[in-house]
């Protein structure tokens, strides 16, 4: 059995009071509930403080360059899809940089499971606005306040054909590792946008703020999460009522279930044979 | 004996001596054909039908293209050069050309030498008489025979091969290999077109004609640089690679992509070039032979990466198929301008290893070589080739199998896993030679941590001096192993010559045929050419060096990049510099032109 003490970590580098300890939390809770040992599990950050995370437990990890998690992950996963692959980051790296690689992922549907810590806010470079900031909000780069349209992940995702996308609160740490272990489960892309509290640099999205605002979608009346239409109108509220939640799920081939190389298992662990070469070179003889 | 050696001197194609039979059998055959039209006419597949069929019949071959970045109209042209003996450059002389528009009589009747045929549709082209024009028919016949008069192209090789006097059978061979796929149907029409345009010739063509006999069946490959590349990263083992297409180097992702399913192997088009190195990175992090293959535009996307595979020590295979730049440059021309950029692309200090195969065999056996050096060493390794040796198809005797190696550096077994104790792994764990074993991860036991980040031995990022200092040193360490593995550049000429003349990449065909032309007018030079060229083998370049009295580079870039390399490992500096930066490839008679001005 796996337990909580076997992904026990380093220490951390975070600002006391910050939303990624919950998430850290989370995710080892996740990882214990499904039973998953650290060498199984491979983490895959980019930069930023979120991207810190998978230093601070036990896990394979490849903490690359900013932005540019989701395709190492997509090539990690494609070497040895036998792994758990995780990715972690935030909305600067995700919303951001890497903004393109986060549309194609959804494309590609790849089971890999993306969590985004969402604190609308540059928090590692001190205090510039990000992707996903409020219109109006006074930011050191936006001292008028931000102009920009924030870019809205879970309406993003649905539109593109998501598999998964789900939204969770860092303070609410058991509905967040429902949702993890959920994303982890789901064969395909899923992608799980977390609202975290930034203590150090975004005093106007508060954990007061958001508490008032959250509200589980799963505890809705006549909410189906597999109506896109449904799924694409709630993804639409913002402001005085925020949902949480599984927003959207479908099914549909990953990107494993197509890929005829894996037939014969994870690519890592096939064997090269050279006399297929052979074959290629004879046909280059007129 | 006399005979034969005065006119190998002279060069005579066999087409100009043809009367003189006794000769005839024993010169050397070096002959052009040349095809022009506008892109969408079917220059491509003809010319590589013509050799295909050349190569056939015992030739060696050297075809080159020179095409534009549009799919219909413009101006393109593929040379055919074929000789009795091995051909390694474009010749610049046509001694047959077939026309199948205007434009090309108008622009390459100069390049015709001896009174050389230009075959063309006077029904269809206008063109000022000429002794040497013969028209045939193209569209008609193709009509009349088939019924289809896009077969026009098939007659027109059926009525050259007729005026050369080449054995139709293996044209037709070709044709039903080549179309034989699609159709068997198709394939006839072929034939019967070219019959009808061999046919033609025969009545009609009454200039005195030269032969080319075919010399007998042979087993070369006709190959192009990308497909070697291909193959040597399937040989080599790669089970993944990704790309965003960009000329010249689409043809490997191509390749690999065709090839995937019946090898197990994946490709997965990615979303942009940065994507396209990373996803390699993480592929090669988990354990699978990894590459991505691009041009200068699209390495400059993911020079970033770059940099990061040095940090992680990451192995990773990276073609970089120079064109001419900067930025959007003649996208489907030649240049050797990204010498220095690759050999310096990168933010920070990291080793890394850089290859440019001057000849399909190097474009082979140096990609299988770049990914035991990649892995043996854990850098990056870049193949840098360009659209010169991408494009050009030249016949190569079959790649040899039995030569490849596969090296995949120090791995941790299970048991030294087990003893080391449960996660006591450490991915870069500094040793003497740099190298720290490798571990894959899903080992139990053992977790596999790297980060962009400066790290510790553990792979968690730190901030500490100390371990800044220890792990520069340890990651440059490793260039003394990449140093070792470097190859000493080839040398072909006389020992004491008086000039050396260096090249590298796909220059290597031209020179040495200019070293040889130079040689026979009485100068006295030889050539050495890197194909290995980063770390640069200082030692054996100034070694090789000794006794000439200076050295020139020859290259295909406008300030002679290989020259600063040379000056900043060596401290020699070139006493001249052949360069071309046109967009078209360094000829043999470019360089033994420039050679005369640069020593007068």
């Amino acid at each position: 059995m796996v337990t909580l003490k076997d992904y026990e970590g380093g220490e951390t580098a975070w600002c006391p009071g910050c939303g990624n300890f919950q998430i850290l939390q989370a995710m080892k809770q996740a990882l214990v509930a499904l039973n998953l040992a650290p060498h199984q599990v491979l983490f895959v950050s980019g930069v930023g403080q979120a991207a810190k995370l998978p230093h601070y437990l036990n896990g394979n990890l490849f903490n690359g360059l900013h932005g540019r998690s989701l395709p190492v992950a997509a090539g990690a996963k494609i070497a040895n899809h036998a792994l758990t692959v995780i990715v972690v980051g935030g909305d600067g790296d995700g919303y951001g940089e890497g903004g393109n690689h986060l549309l194609h992922a959804i494309r590609r549907n790849q089971d890999l499971t993306y969590l985004v810590h969402n604190n609308q806010i540059y928090g590692l470079t001190k205090g510039q606005a990000s992707p996903t900031s409020d219109q109006g909000f006074v930011t050191k780069t936006t001292p008028m306040g931000v102009i920009l349209q924030p870019l809205n992940p879970i309406a993003l995702a649905i539109a593109l054909g998501a598999t998964f996308v789900a939204r969770g609160f860092a303070a609410k740490i058991p509905h967040l590792t429902d949702l993890i272990v959920k994303g982890i489960q789901h064969k395909g892309f899923a992608l799980i946008d977390v609202l975290q509290p930034c203590v150090s640099f975004n005093h106007h999205n508060t954990y007061t703020w958001y508490t008032e605002r959250v509200y589980d979608v799963g505890e809705e009346t006549g909410y189906d999460p597999q109506d896109r239409f449904m799924a694409f109108k709630k993804a639409q509220e913002w402001g005085e009522r925020i949902p949480v939640g599984v927003i959207y799920r479908s099914e549909r081939p990953s990107y494993e279930d197509q890929v005829p190389a894996f037939r014969a298992g994870p690519l890592v662990k096939q064997g090269h044979d050279l006399r297929k070469v052979e074959r290629l070179l004879e046909a280059f003889i007129p | 004996m006399f005979i034969l050696f005065f006119f190998q001197k002279i060069r005579l194609g066999t087409f100009f001596i043809q009367k003189v039979h006794v000769i005839y059998e024993i010169t050397m055959a070096d002959f052009t054909f040349l095809i022009g039209g506008e892109a969408g006419q079917g220059v491509q597949s003809m010319g590589y039908i013509l050799a295909m069929a050349m190569a056939k019949g015992g030739y060696h071959v050297f075809a080159s293209q020179d095409y534009e970045s549009r799919i219909r109209g413009g101006h393109n042209v593929f040379t055919v050069r074929v000789s009795d003996r091995p051909v390694r450059a474009i010749s610049g002389d046509v001694n047959l050309m077939i026309a199948l528009n205007g434009e090309t009589i108008a622009r390459h009747a100069v390049e015709v030498v001896g009174d050389g045929p230009i075959i063309y549709d006077g029904e269809r082209v206008d063109a000022e008489a000429s002794s040497t024009l013969f028209s045939v028919p193209f569209e008609r016949l193709a009509v009349e025979r088939t019924g289809n008069r896009i077969m026009g192209n098939t007659v027109a090789l059926g009525a050259a091969l007729s005026v050369v006097k080449y054995d139709l059978d293996i044209l037709f061979g070709v044709l039903k290999t080549v179309f034989g796929k699609k159709r068997a149907e198709v394939a006839e029409k072929n034939v019967e077109a070219a019959r009808g345009g061999h046919a033609y010739a025969q009545h009609h063509y009454t200039r005195a004609g030269g032969t080319l006999p075919p010399l007998g069946d042979s087993r070369r490959m006709l190959i192009n640089g990308v497909e070697a590349v291909a193959l040597g990263a399937v040989a080599a083992g790669c089970k993944f690679m990704s790309g965003y297409p960009m000329t010249p180097s689409t043809g490997i992702l191509q390749y690999f992509a065709g090839q995937a399913e019946a090898l197990n192997v994946v490709f997965e088009q990615a979303e942009d070039e940065i994507a396209a190195l990373n996803m390699v990175l993480g592929a090669s992090y988990a354990g699978v032979r990894a590459m991505t293959a691009t041009s200068g535009g699209g390495f400059a996307l993911m020079v970033e990466a770059l940099s990061l595979a040095g940090m992680t020590e990451t192995p990773a295979v990276i073609v970089v198929g120079q064109r001419v730049g900067p930025a959007t440059g003649f996208p489907t021309r030649t240049e050797q301008g990204e010498l220095e950029f690759v050999v310096h692309a990168g933010h920070g200090m990291f080793p890394r290893a850089v290859f440019a195969p001057g000849t399909v065999e190097e474009a082979f056996y140096l990609t299988t070589k770049a990914f035991n050096v990649a892995e043996t060493y854990q850098v990056p390794v870049i193949l840098l080739t360009d659209t010169h040796l991408s494009d050009s198809y030249v016949t190569a005797d079959t790649f040899d199998l039995t030569r490849i190696t596969i090296d995949r550096g120090v791995f941790l077994s299970e048991d030294a896993i087990k003893a080391l104790g449960k996660y006591a792994y450490r991915r870069h764990k500094l040793t003497e030679s740099g190298v720290s074993p490798r571990v894959l991860p899903g080992q139990k036991d053992a977790l596999v941590v790297t980060a962009g980040d400066e790290h510790t031995e553990d792979g968690h990022i730190t901030e500490s001096a100390e371990v800044r200092d220890r792990m520069v040193r340890k990651r440059l360490t490793k260039l003394d192993g990449v140093r070792k593995a470097i190859g000493a550049p080839h040398s072909y000429g006389p020992t004491a010559a008086d000039t050396v003349l260096v090249s590298w990449g796909s220059t290597y065909g031209a020179l040495r045929e200019a070293v040889d032309r130079l040689n026979e007018k009485g100068a006295a030079v030889r050539m050495l050419h890197l194909s290995e060229v980063w770390p640069f083998p200082r030692e054996a370049f100034s070694g090789l060096l000794a006794g000439s009295r200076q050295f020139m580079v020859v290259e295909g870039n406008a300030t002679g990049q290989m020259a600063h390399l040379i000056r900043a490992e060596t401290g020699l500096e070139a006493a001249g510099r052949i360069l071309k930066f046109d967009g078209r490839p360094i000829t043999p008679a470019y360089i033994v032109k420039q050679f005369r001005e640069e020593v007068t």
